[in-house]
């Protein structure tokens, strides 16, 4: 997403462009665009709170549940200021010299010097040309960095399934800080900035497949490793408290998953309602060959697999969104629930790490495998610049691997340092008594489901 | 007088209530309980297939005068019975008193209406 691709971008959008007002000097906010990207704004925050905290917080236990509602709305609260005080300006902003590449400066730092009518420097298949001779998208540059914001909010938020239930409620949100910070906005900087040295590698992550969900998947499992696991954990997954929370978590995810990823086009046309598409029936075929797998294997189709079928394809469908066609939404839809089932099911078992929530098993495995399908789907048909190696372009390929080797190494490194560091300053384990008697007791003073009145 | 606790099967609660009431014991509280034991049962979560030691069951409480015990365990014991292992156990115990709180009635007159 946010192909700031100049050239391509006009020639592949010729045609939206003429339908805008001809003589533009003066570029104009474009209200059509710019009304679905607002709410497309919405159903991404709609998606941390309440859809993951509902999601997750249906499949931890009956003591946890109140934790981590908690995470996801402090999560909300707390990036979303960071992202106005610098996230926004060191993924999306621009520095000098040799950082250029690799992270964004200050220059946006609490938006300064963005004004209400700055329309937004980012865009994909919209764009109108200025009064110098530049290009510039059609929705106001605000706007671009809330739908952003969203995306920087329920990055690390996914990550809680990894250590839900043992971890402290300081060491969780002082890592959740330091990782926005040094993690998620230099890897957001490489993969849609314009200066990032992914984007001018032309690697393809339409939603945040690399960025959202690779990200948050590595960085899920290397906390689990570390936290170790839950001390009555017995290696194999502990029944969810709340399969109707589970339910409707995955339900709000589907829903706001449209605004994920048919806003990333951020425009209304097209390629927003190809994205729409392909997000809708990759969710859906990988949810019903979720389903097909439990029942073939555990006797059963559960509620519980089918709600993590269909997330598993969204995530797998998010790079993708922009860049395959109805036949490749197919092939991810179940080729993600296959692996990650295998992934969940026997995998995790077989090595023992306590993964809780498989926040690696789905968000890390899906999102890995969806980078790389990406590069094989692409197809002409939806953008003409793009194309996968299932259509002779195998270079695109070779970028996406990099893309993803390099995003897990960073971030698994970094995530390694980073929760290292919070260990030492607060603390991230929680003790024997205050686990036992579970995290909303002891890290929150409430329980969910009180004996009163 | 005495307090009859069954632990049952929950798939057979609906025949244990009907015989109950066959059998003129219209009244009982009952409520879901967890056995936790070395005996397993097989569950699924997102596709792991493993033996859980949390066992599911249902427990009936009914007091009822002496004249009465027999025939409320023969309905129990012979509408819970599977024969499988997991069916369940009758407890018998003594109440020294019960009190009926609107009229004040003790002793067996509290457990059933003359009218």
């Amino acid at each position: 997403m946010k192909k700031v691709a100049f050239i391509i971008g006009l020639l592949m959008t010729a045609g939206a462009v003429s339908a805008q007002t001809a003589p533009a000097v003066i570029p104009v906010v474009d209200t059509g665009d710019t009304a679905w990207m607002i709410v497309a704004t919405a159903l991404v925050l709609l998606m941390t709170i309440p859809g993951l905290a509902l999601f997750y917080g249906g499949l931890v236990r009956r003591k946890n549940v109140l934790n981590v509602l908690m995470q996801c709305i402090i999560i909300t609260a707390v990036i979303s200021i960071e992202w106005m005080v610098c996230g926004y300006s060191l993924s999306f902003g621009s520095s000098h010299g040799v950082l250029a590449p690799f992270i964004g400066g200050f220059d946006w730092a609490f938006l300064n010097g963005i004004h209400i009518g700055d329309l937004s420097p980012y865009f994909i298949s919209h764009s109108q040309p200025t009064a110098d001779g530049g290009t510039i998208g059609t929705i106001p540059h605000i706007i671009f960095i809330l739908f952003q914001c969203m995306f920087a909010v329920i990055t690390p938020a996914l990550i809680i399934g990894a250590f839900s239930e043992r971890i402290k409620f300081k060491g969780f949100l002082v890592f959740t800080i330091l990782w926005s910070l040094f993690i998620y906005n230099p890897i957001a900087h490489w993969v849609w900035s314009s200066d990032g040295w992914l984007f001018k590698l032309g690697a393809l992550d339409f939603a945040g497949g690399t960025v959202v969900h690779i990200n948050a998947g590595i960085a899920a499992i290397v906390t689990a490793l570390m936290l170790g696991k839950r001390r009555d954990y017995q290696g194999h997954a502990i029944p969810p408290h709340n399969i109707p929370h589970v339910f409707i978590g995955a339900a709000l995810l589907w829903f706001g998953w449209f605004g994920f990823n048919a806003g990333s086009g951020l425009a209304a046309d097209g390629l927003a309602a190809n994205a729409f598409l392909v997000t809708h029936i990759a969710a859906a075929t990988a949810a019903l060959t979720w389903a097909l797998l439990d029942w073939f294997h555990g006797g059963k189709p559960t509620i519980v697999g089918i709600c993590t079928g269909a997330v598993a394809g969204l995530v797998a469908i998010t790079p993708a969104a922009g860049f395959v066609d109805l036949t490749g939404a197919l092939i991810i839809g179940v080729a993600v629930s296959v692996i990650c089932f295998l992934m969940v099911a026997f995998v995790k078992p077989k090595l023992g790490y306590d993964d809780a929530l498989d926040a690696f098993g789905v968000h890390g495995i899906g999102g890995i495998l969806g980078a790389i399908l990406t590069g094989v789907l692409a197809t002409p048909i939806v953008q003409s610049a793009y194309s996968g190696a299932a259509y002779g372009n195998w270079h695109q390929l070779g970028v996406q691997a990099i893309a993803v080797a390099t995003t897990l190494a960073y971030s698994g490194v970094g995530t390694f340092l980073l929760f290292k560091l919070t260990d030492k300053l607060v603390g991230v384990r929680a003790d024997v008594a205050e686990e036992a008697i579970g995290l909303d007791e002891s890290q929150h003073g409430e329980t969910a489901y009180t004996a009163f009145d | 007088m005495k307090r009859i606790e069954a632990i049952i099967r929950k798939s057979k609660f609906e025949e244990v209530k009907k015989a109950l009431y066959e059998v003129d014991i219209d009244w009982f509280s009952y409520w879901d309980i967890t056995g936790l034991g070395k005996s397993t049962e097989e569950q699924v979560v997102r596709g792991q297939v493993f033996q859980s030691n949390y066992i599911q069951r249902r427990m009936l409480s009914i007091v009822v005068r002496d004249v009465n015990v027999e025939k409320t365990v023969n309905a129990i014991m012979n509408t819970a019975r599977t024969g499988d292992p997991g069916d369940g156990k009758i407890f018998v115990c003594d109440v020294e008193q019960s009190y009926r709180i609107r009229t004040g009635e003790t002793g067996p007159e509290a457990l059933y209406n003359k009218e």
